[in-house]
């Protein structure tokens, strides 16, 4: 037994000798130079198509893992590789890339990095006015497979373009010419049928035949090639895009992010520039985006607030009404708690049903009941219908946790207080509001603002009940009476096909801004409630 | 109890047990109002599901005309959304929910080890790293995910948008997250004797933790699992933004387009399609609803 080497701290130090063997020292070196390998093929493709900040944090992540699997001292960090690059990656990263994008003018518009929106827009042909249009067919090479097409020039004139060059029939030794003017066989390549050639008309339009001056590739249309020239040409040099059909020279504006002509026009796709504060300068400045954007604040916060509050007075309520005593209280709050374990979008979907003005059970009662037409209460068209809707429904979501939270909260309250409290002659409503409250608040009190926070973004509740409508009239942006910001967002970068990826980023960096304050204001709180009842 | 009898004593002495009649009678009356409410209460949270339960088993399957009990009730509804790609979208979810749930254990139980066991430079502000992370609700960076997948898209195919590889890589992203706490409390709670008694049998670290400790945190770790599973299976904002094909759509999503504008004709389908989406969360729910609750209070305190 005393012979046990005893370790000097409980906590064993991360420098203390381990058992390595060479094999897994070599094993883990040869995973760590693979890891490496992908890494770095993975950077260099990223970085050569523009996406640079993506790029930077797999690097950094890169730079961790060696770090992690090579020093001694960081080995403890070895069991949680794989969790820590996940967490760069789709944690932090997000956040740092949601701030970029937000200072650039990321769009439908402006899509790409430079580099491939250049590529793009060299990829565009043109016919120019020397240039001939042509009927073809495609053979295919029986040995390499690769495709060659017998042209019909409209002079009469035909001949056989490989990828590389234009032979006449005789050069291939082709077979005579059937009525549509194409050669019967010609040794060694086979031709393909109409269908055989729609299958593949991807991978034969990406090519071009023929000589280099006289390239011909297909057009859009079937059975017709022509020889096209690339229309824009790049200039590195001067970042200028030539347009060789009227010689335009569109110069590259990195403040816009388009290339545009001295007359204005601008190039399509822009590329991705920084363009600085303007995306919030829009929303601080100009009154057509601030004033939706106002609204749309001031109903998440009023939202937000209520649906705390009432489910939590709510919730509260019942934990205290039912008690420990109350024969049955066990079953009920069972039952209670049911809507909680539904799937949101499962009861959010049903409730939209439910509360149909036309055809839903609960208008249709209130209908009969205060004999009014059908359609009454507007719960989707009108604006104080919907959100009195909207709070009804999501007081229904979160009041069974405030009920559990404040049961199991209640519970915590020693009892002898409550017998000092009656000795002293408090009421009932005395006791609650001198014992209960302040005492419940102390462990309820962060979860009521950690609530604040999810349902501030309760981007559920309000896109599936009524996609954040009914709209606003005269907004510079599409906008809904029911929207918060997070369905704002949403709507402004994947809904109705606007996608203004920079803009919706600046409108979530105020939120982050907002729950920053909000989680600062919670530890201070938390801080002075715990003084208060120490 | 001596409160009450002081309050007695304070009252007209002559009329004491007309006193003990009416307070009975008080009680009863509170009691009486403690189930009114109760019923209005359970009424509020019950009727949406079970008018639903009610829509799913209706014979006219259209939102109007439908009745509290189905007259006379009838399977189909249930054939209708089964026609649908109702298994379809059910294998999805369960596909990326469990893979999701499988991978998040993992790399939670490993981490969580770690942090239980060893100690070292940069370790607790690793620890308040992973808290304060989670601050940032990962809905807000939606548009950066989108562009992450889309950019990694472009060479890794299966990880990109409209995949469902991407989906689990954005699920992974909270891996390290408040799990981690959680976790590393029950290897707290477990005697490093029992790790000490394995170095001496020369086991390594890696036999150690998957040897001695696992199947003792392995009942946690089920249940952690099943969590994340449901948290998944129920999610919604991430498959609508990063999935298109109709094909590849989750459960959530598939109801969702389902219905969409079409309440009138397919509501006794949806309804039934609900009820089938719903029973396999409720169930664990209701089985786990200890586990859970302790969860919710302990683990929110706890920051």
């Amino acid at each position: 037994m005393a012979a046990i080497e005893v370790k000097p701290e409980k906590g064993p130090d991360s420098r203390r000798e381990r058992p390595t063997t060479v094999g897994g020292t070599a094993l883990r070196l040869l995973g760590l130079i693979i890891f490496d390998a992908f890494a770095l093929f993975f950077i260099y493709l990223l970085l050569s198509d523009g996406y640079w900040p993506l790029a930077s944090i797999i690097g950094a992540i890169t730079l961790v893992i060696n770090y992690v699997f090579l020093s001694p001292d960081a080995y403890p960090m070895r069991w949680m590789s794989p969790g820590l690059a996940f967490m760069l990656l789709i944690s932090v990263y997000p956040i740092l890339y949601t701030i970029y994008i937000s200072f650039t003018n990321f769009g439908a518009a402006n899509l790409l990095p430079k580099v491939q929106a250049i590529s793009v827009l060299e990829q565009r042909t043109f016919l120019p006015e020397t240039g001939a249009t042509l009927q073809y067919t495609v053979f295919q090479n029986d040995e390499t497979g690769e495709y060659g097409l017998w042209l019909i020039h409209p002079d009469g004139h035909s001949f056989f373009a490989t990828t590389t060059d234009e032979l006449e029939a005789e050069a291939i030794g082709a077979g005579p010419l059937n009525a549509d003017g194409v050669p019967t066989a010609i040794p060694g390549w086979t031709q393909l049928t109409r269908a055989q050639t729609v299958r593949n008309i991807t991978a034969i339009s990406q090519t071009t035949f023929g000589r280099e001056e006289t390239a011909v590739s297909l057009t859009g249309r079937l059975g017709q090639a022509a020889q096209l020239q690339p229309r824009f040409i790049h200039d590195a040099q001067a970042d200028t895009i030539t347009d060789k059909r009227d010689n335009i020279v569109y110069t590259a504006n990195n403040e816009t992010g388009f290339f545009t002509a001295p007359d204005g026009t601008k190039l399509s796709p822009g590329f991705q520039v920084v363009i600085g504060m303007q995306n919030y300068k829009r929303f601080l400045t100009d009154p057509s985006f601030r004033e939706p954007l106002l609204r749309i604040f001031i109903w998440n916060v009023v939202f937000a607030l209520l649906s705390v509050l009432l489910s939590f007075a709510l919730g509260l309520m019942i934990a205290v009404v039912f008690g420990r005593t109350m024969p049955g209280q066990r079953i009920i709050k069972s039952l209670l708690v049911i809507p909680f374990a539904v799937p949101q979008v499962i009861t959010l979907l049903v409730w939209r049903g439910i509360l149909n003005p036309l055809e839903g059970v609960v208008p249709n009662t209130l209908q009969s009941i205060f004999n009014q037409p059908v359609g009454w209460p507007p719960f989707f068209a009108d604006p104080i219908w919907v959100k009195v809707a909207l709070i009804i429904i999501n007081v229904w979501l979160a009041y069974p946790y405030f009920m559990l939270i404040s049961s199991g909260a209640l519970q915590a309250i020693p009892t002898d207080m409550y017998e000092a409290a009656d000795i002293d002659g408090a009421s009932a409503w005395q006791q609650f509001r001198g014992l209960t409250l302040p005492l419940l608040l102390v462990t309820v009190g962060p979860l009521l603002i950690s609530s604040f926070i999810v349902n501030f973004n309760s981007f559920n509740v309000i896109y599936l009940f009524n996609s954040g409508g009914p709209p606003m009239v005269g907004t510079a942006l599409p906008a809904g009476h029911s929207d918060i910001l997070i369905s704002y967002v949403y709507n402004l970068a994947f809904g109705r096909g606007l996608a203004l990826y920079g803009y919706a980023s600046a409108i979530t960096i105020m939120i982050f801004f907002m729950m920053v304050i909000v989680t600062i204001f919670q530890h201070r709180r938390m801080a002075a409630w715990e003084e208060r009842t120490m | 109890m001596t409160a009450s009898t002081e309050t007695t004593g304070r009252g007209a002495g002559s009329s004491l047990s007309a006193w003990r009649q009416s307070k009975k009678a008080r009680f009863r009356i509170i009691l009486a109002f403690k189930y009114l409410i109760a019923a209005i209460v359970l009424v509020y949270s019950l009727f949406p599901i079970l008018w639903t339960i009610s829509a799913s088993f209706s014979p006219s399957g259209s939102i109007s005309g439908q009745t509290l009990i189905p007259s006379p009730p009838t399977l189909r509804n249930y054939e209708r959304i089964l026609d649908q790609d109702f298994w379809l979208w059910m294998r999805n979810s369960f596909i990326i929910s469990s893979i999701s749930a499988l991978l998040v254990g993992l790399i939670t139980l490993m981490s969580a080890y770690a942090f239980s066991r060893f100690r070292w430079k940069g370790r607790s502000q690793l620890l308040l790293m992973i808290l304060l992370i989670q601050v940032f609700p990962a809905i807000l960076a939606m548009v950066a995910l989108f562009a992450i997948l889309q950019q990694i898209g472009n060479y890794i195919p299966f990880l990109g948008l409209n995949t469902h590889g991407g989906l689990i890589l954005i699920y992974m992203g909270g891996a390290l997250g408040v799990n981690v706490w959680l976790m590393k409390g029950f290897f707290d709670s477990i005697p490093r004797e029992i790790d000490e008694s394995g170095k001496v049998d020369g086991a390594s670290d890696w036999q150690i933790f998957w040897q001695l400790l696992f199947p003792l945190v392995r009942p946690i770790m089920v249940v952690s699992m099943i969590l994340t599973f449901f948290g998944t299976y129920s999610d919604y904002l991430m498959p609508r933004v990063m999935i298109t094909t109709a094909s590849k759509f989750t459960l959530m999503l598939g109801l969702q387009t389902f219905i969409g504008t079409n309440y009138s004709q397919e509501w006794g389908a949806f309804a039934a399609g609900a009820v089938m989406g719903a029973i396999p969360m409720v169930t664990v729910y209701l089985l786990l609803q200890d586990y859970i609750v302790g969860g919710l209070t302990a683990g929110s305190v706890k920051g």
